[in-house]
């Protein structure tokens, strides 16, 4: 029973992990109703930004403030120069470029700092909580974040009017235009706040997984079979998606199929799940018009 | 272009075509080999994603179903290689139209991930434990290269294995090509393209959209078994790191690069995933997936509907100038 | 004047064609009076680039031989190529090496598939395949594939010695395994049930497979733990290594431990999993670990350290990887010197097998490349060591089959 609840907490601490990056995902998809492959390698480039600035001496708040505004004007960079000239092209020649943004980071980070792994600070204390074995402090402090990101996701998109007015871009970009919405800047706002969330979760999860140039493959997956099991326009569809993830995948490969399939039958169920329930835990329902 | 220059230039390329492995080297032969599988694979893929909008992120899969099978068949049954080969398309359009039937109820987003799934999930497939005494396991499976037929020799044709196996993949590419034009300039071409455009329109035409789109999912599932079963006879040696994610999504860049919805854009995309890694590799050791990356971005600005589609674009304007 | 160059020109043929400097120098493609031709694939790209810098160390060093007057006269002329770590590909760039480069031989070409993939053409061609980086025992077959050499110690010798180890220390042994689920883990987790023998069925009560794919082990770590194992067996690749060994230690598991050789960089595992969290851990070693400071002042690793510096300034020094590539393109180096002006492939392979006890200072005191015609497994023996919490302890022997 121990080990049981043991493999559940772990599992929660590793669905933190998919959460934090899930949010970014379901932040693009807000404004560009795409999901961008790119993200999570946007989120380990920014993260080795960040371990630059803390191994030349800068403190730990200091570097991770820069990092993501950072981040933000890597985000708006890309959208201006990468995406807005193929913004008409159709969407598989987008999700090309996707693919050509995420083989370029990966290759030059690799480039740049080597592809040995590097140990990332963490702000949270070294010692566990309340002296449990289960749950690291990181790991906790971790899902805390999260959490405040996705809070601030709510909020950024129920109540303020620059979100509002980005869910209208990406609803129906003609009729923003039309009431005056700059629709080209919420699109590289969109981008750029992605990749603020994004680098966020590549601190956050850097501590845990350690730093190195292929540190999201995985984790890019988990984390958008997650979104898209919360529903891909729900923040908070997203991170309980998350936990569902790395809980079920967690009792799967230790009670139930073995660790070597655990990753398809996971993704097998998730997708059993989305073909009764198509739009996830919290998404909408879509009427298609002819 | 006029009938007679387009049939000419059509002569010329099958002719360029038979003659390549009597000029160039064993080697490139080899590589041209690999051009024609890769375009028969992309072609299977051009049908589901280009023709009928259901987008697949992991075709990767069925080419190693396919390569595993010709590998199985031969190595542990005994067949000759060229049997396996409908025997690859055989079982890749049962796979294929099997995973299309539930997959029917999946789109955009969600299709992607679940073919990205089945990318992912097949490397680990193959290493299942339960299914080693079949695929080999981690280590794959070594198969023997085909020699030439007898009959060739009797009748004074020399020929090494590297040329005989590039007629071979050449023969069944023009087959399968053949097979394709017809498919998808008739009515069955048309429906597809419908129920990507205007699915809901469509039905209401009276098209089965349903039995439709798992039948693209199974045909061309059935494209690319073939190719992964010539590419294994090619390279004589299968495994599941053969068969990454990474083999997946070069698909995806191959038909975007070739040109969507386009037949000749399956070669032009097969061009472009054998050759471009190369030159990449050639310009930088350091970091050549970088250079690759940057190739694909100049190419889908240059042409964002592809090779095919800008050669057309050409073409007409080439044929404009010569009517003033 | 034409009258009296022909004499000459005769006497200079005369010269060339007899049969004392014919004797001295052979040659196969990829050689001659100024050059030798040697093929390679790396992966440069795609999920093993980690590896890449094998080939990038080894370019280096072949460039600073070439510096300093190449080997016999002749530079060295190393060709390496990106695979991406797909069999196909290697396939491919190997048949352009062979069939288009015309290099003297193949040499490290990397990772157990794509080595499979072109072991059968190597031997139809006959072009030596020289020191393959990989670790499985199938290298070294003479008798099957006598153009195909090994170089590294390989995995199931090591786990094999583990398992000694194992059955002379612990009675009660309960042995958990953590093991990447490749052709690398497998022969590891198959030494170690051959070590153990009849034994080995009771002994193992865990064992628990990871993808590269995974972010964490950590789940497998519960496992074992909750198996009630008292020894784990630690066979993962560096970043999964640490992942373990930290994880182990937070949960408050125990077991004894025995790491991977290819693991056992104190950089660039043991410092991000912490160094108190790696105290007692055992492994077996081959090459000197730059980041341990006992070797600090090692003239081997200094020499070596300048020589990353100039020539391969982008290179990690932590990273051990390049001290194997330097380690081996130095073997190779040996026996072309071996080879002298016969530089046929049939002389390249006869020399690679013909090294009787060579010691290269980079190897752990004790280490040496011993080869023969029926032996083509460069280095057989470890060296067993443990941490200490700061440097690695060697203890016992030198060990081998």
């Amino acid at each position: 029973m121990d080990a049981f609840i043991h493999q559940v907490l772990s599992g929660l601490a590793t669905g933190g992990i998919y959460a934090s990056l899930a949010l970014a995902l379901v932040m693009i998809y807000q404004v560009t109703h795409l999901v961008n492959f790119a993200q999570g390698e946007m989120a380990m480039f920014s993260t080795y930004a960040a371990w630059s600035l803390i191994n030349a001496g800068m403190g730990y708040w200091p570097a991770f403030l820069l990092t993501v505004l950072f981040a933000f004007a890597l985000g708006v960079v890309i959208e201006r120069v990468v995406i807005r000239p193929v913004e008409d092209a159709p969407v598989l020649a987008i999700v090309v470029i996707f693919i050509a943004l995420l083989v370029i980071l990966n290759s030059a980070t690799g480039w740049i700092y080597s592809y040995t792994i590097k140990t990332f600070p963490s702000p949270f204390p070294k010692e566990p909580l309340f002296g449990n074995t289960y749950v690291s402090s990181h790991e906790l402090g971790a899902i805390g974040v999260t959490l405040v990101v996705l809070v601030l996701l709510y909020v950024f998109f129920r109540f303020t009017p620059l979100g509002l007015a980005m869910r209208a871009v990406a609803q129906n970009p003609e009729s923003s235009r039309l009431v005056g919405i700059r629709v080209g800047w919420m699109l590289a706002l969109g981008w750029g706040l992605a990749a603020a969330v994004g680098a966020v979760a590549g601190m956050m999860i850097a501590p845990i997984v350690y730093l190195d140039p292929n540190m999201m493959g995985g984790i890019l997956l988990y984390a958008f079979a997650a979104a898209l099991l919360g529903g891909i326009e729900s923040p908070f569809g997203a991170v309980l998606g998350g936990f569902v993830v790395g809980v079920l995948e967690n009792v799967l490969g230790a009670y139930v199929i073995g660790n070597d399939l655990k990753l398809s039958v996971a993704l097998g169920l998730i997708i059993g799940v989305l073909l009764v329930r198509p739009s996830g835990f919290f998404g909408r329902v879509h009427v298609t018009r002819v | 272009m006029t009938r007679r220059a387009s049939i000419g230039v059509a002569v010329l390329l099958v002719i360029a075509c038979l003659l390549l492995p009597f000029v160039v080297s064993n080697y490139r032969t080899f590589q041209f080999t690999l051009v024609l599988v890769y375009a028969i694979a992309l072609l299977g893929l051009n049908i589901l994603t280009g023709y009928n909008g259901q987008i697949s992120l992991g075709h990767g899969a069925f080419y190693a179903i396919g390569a595993y099978t010709a590998a199985v068949l031969m190595d542990r049954l005994g067949a000759p290689y060229w049997a396996t080969v409908p025997a690859a398309g055989a079982v890749c359009l049962v796979a294929g139209f099997l995973f299309g039937l539930p997959a029917l109820r999946l789109e955009g987003l969600y299709l992607a991930l679940a073919t990205f799934a089945l990318g992912v999930s097949m490397p680990q497939l193959l290493k299942y434990h339960h299914l080693e005494k079949w695929t080999g396991g981690v280590q794959g499976i070594v198969i023997a290269k085909p020699e030439p037929p007898a009959f060739l020799h009797e009748a004074g044709l020399r020929m090494n294995s590297d040329q005989w196996l590039y007629f071979f993949a050449l023969t069944v590419a023009a087959v399968m090509f053949v097979l394709g034009w017809n498919l998808l300039r008739g009515r069955v071409g048309r429906a597809l393209i419908a129920i990507r455009d205007q699915h809901i329109a469509a039905e209401a035409m009276g098209i089965n959209s349903a039995l439709y789109k798992s039948l693209a999912f199974g045909v061309s599932a059935m494209y690319t078994g073939v190719a992964g079963a010539l590419g294994a006879i090619a390279v004589q040696y299968v495994a599941p790191d053969s068969f990454t994610i990474f083999l997946s999504l070069v698909f995806l860049v191959g038909i975007v690069v070739g040109g969507l919805a386009s037949i000749s854009g399956a070669l032009y995309g097969a061009l472009f995933i054998q050759f471009v890694p190369n030159v990449a590799d050639e310009i930088s050791k350091a970091a050549p997936w970088a250079i690759f990356g940057l190739f694909l971005i100049g190419f889908v600005y240059l042409m964002p509907t592809g090779v095919a589609g800008a050669v057309r674009m050409l073409l007409v304007r080439f044929t404009r100038k010569g009517a003033k | 004047m034409k009258s009296k160059l022909v004499p000459i020109a005769a006497l200079l043929a005369a010269a060339l064609a007899s049969p004392a400097t014919l004797a001295q120098k052979k040659y196969d493609p990829g050689a001659s009076d100024t050059e030798i031709r040697i093929g390679n694939t790396n992966p440069y790209s795609g999920p093993a680039s980690a590896y890449g810098t094998i080939g990038k160390t080894i370019t280096a060093y072949f460039k600073m031989v070439d510096d300093q007057g190449g080997i016999n006269g002749r530079k060295i002329n190393f060709i390496s190529y990106d695979d991406a770590y797909s069999p196909p590909k290697t396939v491919e760039m190997v048949r352009k090496l062979v069939e288009q480069d015309n290099v003297l031989f193949v040499f490290q070409t990397l990772g157990t598939p794509s080595n499979t993939a072109i072991h059968k053409y190597m031997n139809m061609k006959k072009v030596p395949q020289l020191h393959v980086a990989t670790g499985a025992s199938k290298w070294n077959d003479p008798k099957n594939f006598p153009w195909t050499m090994g170089w590294q110690p390989n995995y199931q010798t090591e786990a094999r010695i583990y398992a000694k180890s194992i059955l002379q220390t612990k009675p009660d042994v309960k042995i958990g395994v953590l093991y990447q689920n490749d052709d690398y883990g497998k022969d590891y987790l198959k030494g170690l049930k051959d070590g153990l023998g009849d034994k080995a069925a009771k002994a193992i009560v865990a064992e628990v497979s990871y993808e590269v794919s995974d972010p964490t082990v950590d789940s497998q770590i519960v496992q074992l733990q909750a198996s009630g194992a008292n020894v784990f067996f630690n066979v993962g690749t560096p970043k999964f290594a640490a992942q373990a060994i930290r994880k182990a230690y937070d949960i408050g598991w125990k077991p004894v431990q025995y790491l991977n050789n290819v693991s056992s960089s104190i950089g660039a595992v043991l410092t991000p999993a912490g160094l108190e969290k790696s105290v007692g851990i055992i492994t077996t070693a081959y090459l000197k670990d730059y980041s341990d400071s006992q070797w600090a002042n090692d003239p081997a690793v200094k020499r070596w350290e300048s020589f990353m510096k100039k020539y391969y300034p982008t290179g990690d020094l932590n990273d051990s990887s390049n001290m194997y590539g330097y380690t081996v393109a130095r073997t190779l180096e040996q026996v072309l010197k071996q080879c002298g002006d016969n530089l046929t492939r049939e002389n390249v392979m006869k020399q690679a097998a013909s090294m009787k006890g060579q010691y290269i200072d980079t190897l752990l005191p004790g280490i040496t490349i011993t080869t023969s015609d029926n032996d083509y497994a460069p280095i057989e023996s470890v060296q067993m060591q443990r941490f200490n919490g700061k440097r690695w302890e060697r203890f016992g022997e030198v060990m081998g089959n």
